[in-house]
């Protein structure tokens, strides 16, 4: 997919409609994190979330479970959110696909198996105790996968990539496999949390992994200028100047810290890193920068939307806001598939 | 002497665009446009970028279908005619064919005769005849069982070119052959397509992109901008300044080529 | 030509060697020359069960859904021009897995229901990516891209059902997706035997056009190929292939994805290598089964598909350090 790097004087109309994008962003936000607080099985009037929050009431169960259940539950759908829509974000610059997801650098693959390994060896059921082993397993897995993928003569592109994540991932899913079929309780306790799920974290494992989604977010940050060269193809890049290398090896520190972090501290979220960029792209224009800033914006939205949803749709039970995703995500693929005109493949 | 150095009288073919219409992505490339391919010519087909020449060749050979009009051969619509049957007798070879990895330049040759192979016969005695031949007047015998990513840019178009003999069609369709090529290897392709045609009678059109090797190859060339024909004819009647200033917008002067003598292009400047 | 007949020959001999070892051992190993005898009518009624009961069941639907997939695999990817396109990839077994899933967990089916279950949902599938991808005319990227996003749902709607579910039939339904040789019978050799006996015939037929297509839509044209039919009736065969076979044996990792690609680079010449992607598989298959019954774990079986998963990812890295700048091998 050809995009031209914008022109650094971008036309008037294009920066009013990226201004205007952000701040109905911001806008989206802040009321989807007003009704996550808000909404659920127990409904909660909103008066009491301004008071739960800063002048809570001992006794009142409503504040009770606006702080206690939901604001972690916002949160770690606020950090989720972010690191994977510029996770995906990144990944979709760096390997100059569109329907890359930041999955495909095996990260799910990863922290799913030193999260069996936990069950099953060291018996731990708390999701916050997976934390460690779910970022280890998602940056191990992500760092084998770029070091194959950098073998042979060109390092890391785009197609050696996808092919060591979809190697890696296989390997991975069978070791996994292996073992849940002879092992009845470590399923039993992995297939919760392999769904994904923003529900059962506490506000430790946030304190746990702010500060690698922060790191993330910077090395984002300074990869979008690098992003919008490397979207030229190689050998232009090149001869303008940027080192390709360093380009994916940034990007790549950047998706292995998001990701790693958003499945430590939701499971394996498939979509969101896939889908969020497409959304945002039509309104911000091909500037990597603006793709990621805004990206971080609608990330947690869609994630907090679907975990509303979950919790609404089957009321008092729920549905894990992974999968939601994953159910309204592919459809909004596929809509986007028919509708890009893709070059001739 | 093989049976393939004899001249072979073609049957004669008429191939004729009529009123067409052609468009991609809901423009109309090329409206309402005829035109007659003489049988047994070599005819060039000439413009300015995106005038719609390739266009108007893909719809001559049935690869993009007209939204109006129709494109008759031989009196017949060509998309009412099952489609082996016009390969037997119009060859095409789009600008950029796929050459699968590690294919020799041998079998490459050889999947040309696919439109003459039926069901249950496969390969015959006239198969390996035509692919020899093929590679004989392309002059890429010798390099018939090396692979195709060896191969330079030249050598490539050439064995391509040979795919296209070998399918031995009454009617050759190139788009672009010489683009990439350098002026020896450009001239070598554009030698066997004219022998091609002195030899066995067979009905070249090409789209090319250099007037003056047009002008030197051509018996019948067709100009056009904007989707439209604007001239058609000999080459001495089309390449005319006039022509030149309302097809390119460019100025020049036009000269008898010393060699050849069909005329020449030297360009004064921009309009 | 002959480098083809070569290697293929070398490839039935490792077969046939693999086939009467894996036929031979097990917890009790025959001799090679009680083998034969058995093999020939004679031999001990216990030898005679141990043969063809137990193991040649096994090796023979070993064989014929490795044909299935190896030659699924080979089609799918010089079709769509793409190494990532396999059916694996592309959802038709994720799609076969939710409908044996649902099939296993929510109607506590067994057996044939399930395997019933999961063609129809194969099926479904390739209908679907095919009718989503469809914009006037195929476009072989947008079927693995529509496709894969149908895996992703498929997944998804797996994980749910899993969550959902007794633990023990979660176990069971995970067994069913790994993809495994166990149990196999006679009648499950029946129906991938008859299934082999049509489809194989009209792979051979429409090679000559797939052949053809390689060169590129437009030459295929050229050389009177009608693309769009060539290409649906080609898709038809080859999902009907790996269909059937996902609802025998479920979806066994990575056969259908690794057997041509090491089928062509073995074989080289730019064909389309059918016959020794078909062979390739079937060692491939052989192979891992062997090991999955003997070797892992002392005692205990491992489910085949498991084997083929890990033995392909190093395959799969080996693809990717000899591929060059534009994806193309060296």
């Amino acid at each position: 997919m050809t995009q031209i790097a914008p022109n650094s004087r971008a036309t008037l109309s294009l920066r009013a409609q990226r201004w205007v994008t952000v701040s109905v962003a911001i806008s989206l936000l802040l009321v989807v994190l007003v009704l996550s607080l808000a909404l659920g099985a127990r409904g909660v009037e909103f008066s009491q979330i301004w008071q739960a929050l800063f002048d809570p009431e001992a006794g009142n169960n409503d504040q009770l479970v606006i702080r206690e259940l939901r604001l972690p539950r916002t949160i770690v759908g606020l950090l989720a959110g972010l690191s994977l829509g510029v996770a995906g974000a990144v990944m979709q610059g760096v390997t100059r696909n569109p329907l890359a997801d930041p999955g495909l650098l095996g990260v799910n693959a990863g922290a799913s198996l030193a999260v069996v390994f936990a069950i099953s060896v060291l018996s731990i059921t708390n999701p916050t105790g997976y934390i460690w082993f779910a970022f280890a397993g998602a940056a191990a897995a992500a760092s084998v996968v770029y070091a194959i993928g950098s073998l042979g003569r060109e390092g890391a592109t785009p197609v050696k990539l996808v092919l060591a994540g979809t190697a890696v991932t296989a390997g991975i899913t069978s070791v996994i496999s292996l073992v849940l079929i002879s092992d009845t309780d470590t399923l039993n306790t992995f297939r919760f949390w392999s769904v994904g799920s923003l529900a059962s974290r506490d506000l430790e494992a946030v304190r746990l992994t702010i500060g690698f989604v922060i790191a993330g977010a910077l090395l984002a940050i300074i990869s979008g200028r690098m992003l919008n060269l490397v979207a030229l193809g190689d050998d232009l890049a090149r001869g303008l100047g940027q080192r390709v290398y360093v380009a994916r090896a940034v990007a790549a520190g950047a998706v292995v810290l998001l990701c790693g972090s958003a499945t430590a501290l939701a499971g394996p979220i498939v979509f969101v890193g896939l889908v969020v960029p497409h959304i945002v792209r039509p309104f911000t224009g091909p500037d990597y920068r603006w793709i990621i800033a805004v990206s971080a914006i609608v990330g947690p939205s869609l994630l907090l939307i679907a975990d509303i949803v979950g919790r609404l749709i089957v009321a008092p039970s729920e549905l894990e806001a992974g999968l939601v995703v994953a159910i309204i995500g592919a459809p909004v693929m596929i809509a986007l598939v028919r509708r890009v005109k893709l070059a001739g493949l | 002497m093989t049976q393939a150095d004899a001249p072979q009288k073609r049957p004669t073919h008429a191939l004729r665009a009529e009123n067409v219409t052609l468009n991609y992505g809901g423009r109309d490339i090329v409206a309402n446009l005829s035109v007659e391919i003489p049988d047994g010519k070599v005819t060039v087909i000439v413009g300015a970028n995106a005038c719609g020449k390739s266009t108007l060749l893909r719809g001559l050979s049935r690869l993009l279908r007209p939204a109006s009009g129709r494109v008759m051969l031989d009196g017949r619509d060509i998309h009412s005619v099952p489609s082996k049957e016009i390969a037997r007798v119009v060859g095409i070879l789009p600008q950029s064919p796929i050459a699968p990895e590690g294919i020799t330049v041998r079998d490459l040759v050889a999947r040309g005769r696919y439109p003459h192979q039926g069901w249950f016969q496969q390969w015959s005695a006239a198969d390996e005849a035509a692919v020899e031949h093929a590679l004989e007047a392309t002059d890429t015998a010798q390099l018939a069982s090396r692979r195709i990513e060896e191969l330079s840019g030249g050598q490539r178009q050439r064995v391509w070119i040979a795919m296209a003999l070998s399918q031995d069609p009454d009617i050759l369709l190139l788009d672009e052959p010489t683009t990439f090529l350098d002026v020896r290897h450009q001239l070598d392709a554009l030698d066997v397509l004219a022998r091609l045609n002195r030899e066995r009678r067979t009905t070249v059109v090409m789209v090319l992109h250099e007037l003056n090797l047009a002008a030197r190859y051509a018996d019948h060339m067709v100009l056009m901008a904007g989707g439209r024909i604007i001239a058609e004819g000999e080459p001495s009647e089309v390449v005319t300044a006039e022509r030149m200033r309302e097809a390119f917008g460019l100025e020049s002067r036009i000269i008898a080529d010393p060699v050849s003598g069909s005329p020449m292009v030297i360009p004064e400047g921009r309009v | 030509m002959t480098r083809t007949r070569r290697i293929s020959g070398v490839l039935i001999l490792v077969a046939v060697a693999l086939a009467l070892v894996s036929i031979a051992v097990g917890a009790y190993t025959l001799t090679l020359p009680d083998l034969l005898v058995t093999l020939f009518g004679g031999g001990t009624s216990a030898d005679q069960f141990i043969v063809f009961k137990l193991r040649l069941p096994r090796v023979l639907l070993a064989i014929l859904v490795a044909v299935a997939f190896g030659l699924a695999g080979a089609l799918f990817q010089s079709l769509l021009r793409n190494a990532l396109a396999s059916p694996d990839i592309i959802g038709i077994s994720g799609g076969a897995s939710v409908a044996a899933v649902l099939s296993l967990l929510v109607f506590g089916a067994t057996g044939l229901i399930v395997s019933l279950s999961a063609l129809v949902g194969a099926l479904l599938v390739a209908f679907t990516i095919y009718l989503l991808s469809w914009r006037s005319g195929m476009n072989g990227m947008r079927f693995v891209l529509v496709g894969v996003g149908i895996a992703f749902m498929a997944q998804s709607v797996i994980g749910y059902l899993i969550t959902r579910g007794d633990v023990r039939d979660a176990q069971q339904a995970l067994v069913w997706m790994v993809g495994g040789l166990g149990g196999a019978s006679w009648d499950d050799i029946l129906i991938m035997a008859v299934s082999l006996a049509i489809l194989l015939p009209a792979v051979f037929m429409l090679a000559s056009q797939l052949r053809m297509l390689q060169l590129g839509d437009d030459l295929a044209a050229g050389l009177g190929v009608s693309v769009q039919r060539s290409r649906l009736a080609l898709i038809v065969v080859a999902v009907a292939l790996v269909a059937i076979a996902t609802a025998l044996v479920g979806p066994l990792a990575f056969v259908a994805f690794v057997s041509a690609p090491i089928a062509r680079r073995m074989v080289r010449g730019g064909g389309l290598a059918l016959v020794p992607s078909a062979l390739v598989a079937i060692v491939l298959v052989l192979g891992a089964d062997f090991v999955a019954q003997h070797l892992l774990t002392a005692g205990t079986q491992v489910p085949t598909g498991i084997v083929t998963g890990i033995v392909g990812a190093p395959y799969l890295l080996w693809l990717i350090s000899t591929t060059n700048r534009e994806g193309r091998a060296s």
